[in-house]
C-alpha cells in the first residue's frame, strides 16, 4: 500500500504537467481559432487515433517490425563487433578506425542507397535503423569487456584460466551494464532509422502515414502517427530497461 | 625446515613512456614452509611488484625465483591471492564468489561447495552465502576474499595489503582473524606459508615470524628481522614491551632515524 502511495506521488508531477499541457494545447487551439491543418486540437488527434479511415494496425505492424529488426541487428551486430575488438588487439586495431569512419557518415544520407540496393520494403529500413544504432553498442561492449580491475584479471591468471573462460565468467558479466545502457540509446536510434527509411520511400508504415497525410493536409492523422511512433519507442525502451533490471540488477543506480 | 620460496638476485626493470624504471634490485630471500613473512616499506618500494613476481604474474628481468622447487616462469598454480580491494564479482552471490577459483581452474564447483561453506563458517559469514557483495561491509568482503583464496587449499598465500583499506579497528580484528584462520586451516601439509605486504608496522610485527624491511627506488631488502613474539598472539601481544621494541626498530630502519635520537616521542618505547 505504502509502495503504491509512493509511486503515485512519484508520478504525480509528470502526470499533472502532461495533463496541463494537453489542456493548454486545447485552449490555445480553440482560443486562437487555429485551423486544424496547422495545429489540430488534442480532441481531433484523439479522434484520428481511433478513426477507421486508415488501417492503423497494419501500419503499426510494419513500422514496429522495422524498429524491432533494426534494434536486433544493431544489438547483435554491435555486441559481436565489440567482442571481436576486445578479444584481440589486432582485430581491434583493424576494425576500430573503420567503425569510427562508418559512424561519422551521416546515416540518413545513405538511406537512398539502401533502397537502391535492397528495394522497397521493411528490410532497408531495418538496416538504416541498425546503422544509426549499432555504434554505441560496439563501443560500450568493448569498454565493458576491457574496463576490468587488473587484480581481477590476475585472479584469472593465477588459475591459468583459458581466455574464453575469463570472458565468460568475468569480462562478459562485467560488460552487461555497459551494453544495456548502450541498448537504451539504440532503442531510440532504431525508431529514427525506421521512420527515416519510410520517409525516403515506402508504401506503408507510420512514416508513410505522416508523408501522405502531409500532401492531403490531414494533420490530425500525422499527429496520430506521431503518437503511435512514440508509443512504439517507449515500449522498446521500457523492454530494455526491464531487461537490464533482470540481467544486471547489481548495476541499478550506477548508471541511468 | 624446507624453503618454499627462494629468491636469488631478483631484479626487475620495466619500460615506461619516459624510459626504463628499476622496480626491484638484488632481492635475496628464502621463505620456509609455514612461515609468516611480511614485506614492509614505503609506497613505491616495489613490495607489491615483488609479490606478483613470486606469483609469476609479472616477469622478473634478472635473477631467479623458485617456488616449491620449481623455477617460476609463468603464473604458478597452488597459490591463493588476496588484494587490497576484495575484487569480488558483484553479480555473483558470496558463495559463488568463493567458488570462482574452482571454476577458473577447470574443476567442478559442486565438489567444493562443502569446503566453501566451511570456510564461510570459519570467518563467521555462513548467513551471508546467498547475499551479494554490495550487501556486505568492507571487512566482510575482505573475509570473503580470504575464503576465495583458501578454497583450493593452496600451500602458499600471497596477500597484498589486504586490510589497507579498512578502518583501524576492523583492521585489528582482521589481523586476529587471519592468525586464527591460519592456525585452523593448516591441513595435512602443516601451516600455510604467507607472504604479506603491508605498510603498517604494527600489523607486520603482530602477524609475522619475520619482517622484511624494504627500501625504495629501486626496491631492495634493507633488513630482515626475526619477530620472536610467542604464539598464539592476542590483543595483549600489542601491549607488550617487545612488541613496541620491534615496531620501533622497524620504524628506525624505514626512516633512517638512529635509536636514541632526541626529540622523538617514540624514544621511550625503545
Amino acid at each position: 500500500m505504502n509502495m503504491i502511495k509512493r509511486k503515485f506521488f512519484e508520478w504525480l508531477p509528470a502526470s499533472l504537467m502532461f495533463l496541463g499541457l494537453l489542456v493548454l494545447w486545447q485552449l490555445a487551439v480553440s482560443g486562437l481559432g487555429l485551423r486544424e491543418y496547422i495545429l489540430p486540437s488534442p480532441a481531433a488527434v484523439a479522434h484520428a487515433l481511433f478513426s477507421s479511415e486508415i488501417n492503423w494496425t497494419g501500419h503499426i505492424i510494419v513500422t514496429g517490425t522495422a524498429i524491432l529488426g533494426a534494434f536486433l541487428i544493431a544489438a547483435i551486430g554491435g555486441i559481436a563487433l565489440g567482442t571481436l575488438t576486445a578479444w584481440s588487439t589486432v582485430m581491434g586495431r583493424a576494425l576500430m578506425p573503420f567503425l569510427v569512419f562508418v559512424n561519422t557518415l551521416p546515416k540518413v544520407a545513405v538511406a537512398p542507397l539502401f533502397l537502391l540496393w535492397f528495394g522497397y520494403g521493411i528490410f532497408p529500413n531495418m538496416l538504416i535503423g541498425a546503422l544509426i544504432g549499432f555504434f554505441p553498442v560496439v563501443i560500450n561492449t568493448a569498454v565493458g569487456l576491457t574496463q576490468i580491475d587488473e587484480d581481477m584479471l590476475d585472479l584469472g591468471r593465477v588459475f591459468n584460466a583459458p581466455k574464453w573462460k575469463v570472458f565468460a565468467k568475468i569480462r562478459i558479466p562485467n560488460a552487461y551494464p555497459y551494453i544495456l545502457s548502450a541498448l537504451k540509446v539504440t532503442a531510440t536510434a532504431a525508431v529514427v532509422g525506421a521512420i527515416v527509411g519510410e520517409f525516403v520511400a515506402s508504401q506503408s508504415g507510420l512514416g508513410y502515414v505522416i508523408i501522405t497525410s502531409q500532401s492531403s493536409l490531414n494533420t490530425p492523422l500525422a499527429f496520430g502517427a506521431l503518437v503511435w511512433i512514440s508509443i512504439l519507442g517507449l515500449a522498446l525502451y521500457g523492454a530494455v530497461a526491464v531487461l537490464s533490471r533482470v540481467l544486471a540488477p547489481w548495476a541499478e543506480g550506477q548508471e541511468n | 625446515m624446507k624453503n618454499i620460496i627462494e629468491l636469488d638476485q631478483v631484479g626487475m626493470v620495466y619500460e615506461t613512456g619516459s624510459g626504463p624504471v628499476e622496480a626491484l634490485r638484488d632481492i635475496n630471500l628464502a621463505v620456509g614452509e609455514g612461515e609468516f613473512i611480511s614485506l614492509v616499506g614505503p609506497s613505491g618500494c616495489g613490495k607489491s611488484t615483488l609479490l606478483r613476481v613470486v606469483a609469476g604474474l609479472r616477469p622478473m628481468t634478472s635473477g631467479t625465483v623458485v617456488v616449491g622447487g620449481v623455477p617460476v616462469t609463468k603464473p604458478i598454480p597452488k597459490v591463493g591471492m588476496v588484494f587490497q580491494a576484495a575484487v569480488l564479482l558483484k553479480w555473483r552471490s558470496i558463495l559463488d564468489n568463493v567458488l570462482l577459483p574452482a571454476e577458473l581452474a577447470g574443476l567442478n564447483p559442486r565438489d567444493y561447495r562443502t569446503r566453501a561453506h566451511e570456510l564461510l563458517e570459519l570467518v563467521g559469514l555462513s548467513d551471508f552465502s546467498g547475499k551479494r557483495p554490495n550487501e556486505l561491509s568492507g571487512g566482510m568482503q575482505q573475509r570473503v576474499a580470504l575464503c576465495r583464496a583458501l578454497l583450493l587449499d593452496p600451500p602458499l598465500l600471497l596477500m597484498d595489503e589486504p586490510f589497507g583499506a579498512l578502518d583501524a579497528m576492523t583492521r585489528d580484528d582482521m589481523n586476529l582473524e587471519l592468525l586464527r584462520v591460519w592456525g585452523e586451516t593448516g591441513g595435512s601439509e602443516g601451516r600455510k606459508t604467507i607472504l604479506f605486504v603491508t605498510h603498517s608496522i604494527p600489523e607486520a610485527v603482530f602477524l609475522s615470524d619475520r619482517v622484511v624491511v624494504m627500501s625504495p627506488r629501486p626496491g631492495r631488502v634493507a633488513e630482515v628481522l626475526d619477530i620472536n613474539l610467542p604464539r598464539p598472539r592476542s590483543v595483549e601481544t600489542r601491549a607488550s614491551a617487545e612488541f613496541g621494541k620491534y615496531s620501533l626498530d622497524i620504524y628506525d630502519l624505514l626512516t633512517g632515524r638512529q635509536s636514541g635520537e632526541s626529540g622523538s616521542a617514540l624514544q621511550g618505547l625503545g
